[in-house]
């Protein structure tokens, strides 16, 4: 048995013009628009866990970066208009808290660490949640609503802030995502 | 300084912190015209690498100058696209 795979014959052999061509196209689709992209999947609600996504996204939007933030679980309630105010910082799972964790498990203390962070905010004057919503919003950058969580968090779509793209799912993500210069998980 | 340039505008973000002297400066430059200088008067330490990582991968800004006195940090951008 020969496993020998004959010369491709001359006939066969694509033409230095449609070699070209398709070097074209490829170089085509590496260049895209040149527009430089991110994406970044927002999947926490905590209060600190929120910072991370609004300001990588307002920032590369002052960069020219098309932004796009799809939110899922409990990502969502950075972009629910009531949730978004009231972002908890929780007490246990963080050693470094100022409260051992022991503490932290009793009832009402996720409240306490929550306005001691609120109070670190507003002596910083670091910017609040609504406001690098708001700012990035005004920037441009598109905020997406998983639709699947949306439903499974019993969820309204007119509950989240205007200009939040709603009935989107994992497809769109990964879409966005292989498109993307820079791809994080939060 | 010297001052080989003139300001078009002022941007006062003194007490604002990470991301915003950033964040309106952008705003702040895309409403100027090409070849005008914007001045950004920040107390955010962090404005002083931040504003020069901006300018240098953002396109169409160029950053002339950068001071600092009393903790209180200026930056001067022009529009350059």
């Amino acid at each position: 048995m020969s496993t020998d795979t004959p010369d491709a014959s001359a006939d066969d052999a694509p033409t230095r013009a449609e070699l070209a061509a398709r070097v074209d196209e490829l170089e085509a689709a590496l260049d895209d628009d040149g527009q430089k992209k991110m994406s970044i999947i927002a999947t926490k609600g905590t209060l600190d866990m929120a910072y991370p996504p609004l300001i990588l996204a307002s920032t590369a939007a002052a960069f020219g970066y098309e932004v796009t933030v799809f939110h899922t679980f409990w990502g969502l309630d950075i972009l629910h208009e009531e949730k978004s105010g009231n972002l908890k910082l929780s007490s246990v799972g963080n050693p470094n808290m100022p409260v051992p964790n022991v503490v932290g498990a009793l009832p009402g203390m996720d409240r306490v660490t929550t306005s001691m962070m609120e109070k670190k905010i507003d002596d910083n004057d670091t910017a609040t949640i609504e406001e690098l919503l708001e700012t990035s919003l005004e920037m441009g950058v598109e905020f997406q609503a998983c639709q699947m969580t949306i439903e499974l968090m019993d969820y309204d779509e007119d509950d989240f802030y205007d200009g939040v793209t709603t009935g989107v799912g994992a497809a769109t993500a990964l879409q966005d995502m292989a498109d993307a210069d820079i791809q994080l998980l939060v | 300084m010297s001052s080989e340039f003139d300001i078009t505008e002022t941007l006062d973000v003194k007490g604002a912190s990470c991301p915003m002297p950033v964040v309106k400066t952008k705003s702040a430059i895309d409403d100027l015209d090409v070849g005008e200088v914007l001045e950004v008067v920040a107390t955010d330490s962090g404005s002083m690498s931040d504003i020069d990582g901006w300018a240098s991968g953002t396109e169409g800004v160029e950053l002339l100058d950068q001071t600092e006195s009393d903790d209180v940090f200026k930056h001067y951008v022009r529009r350059t696209e």
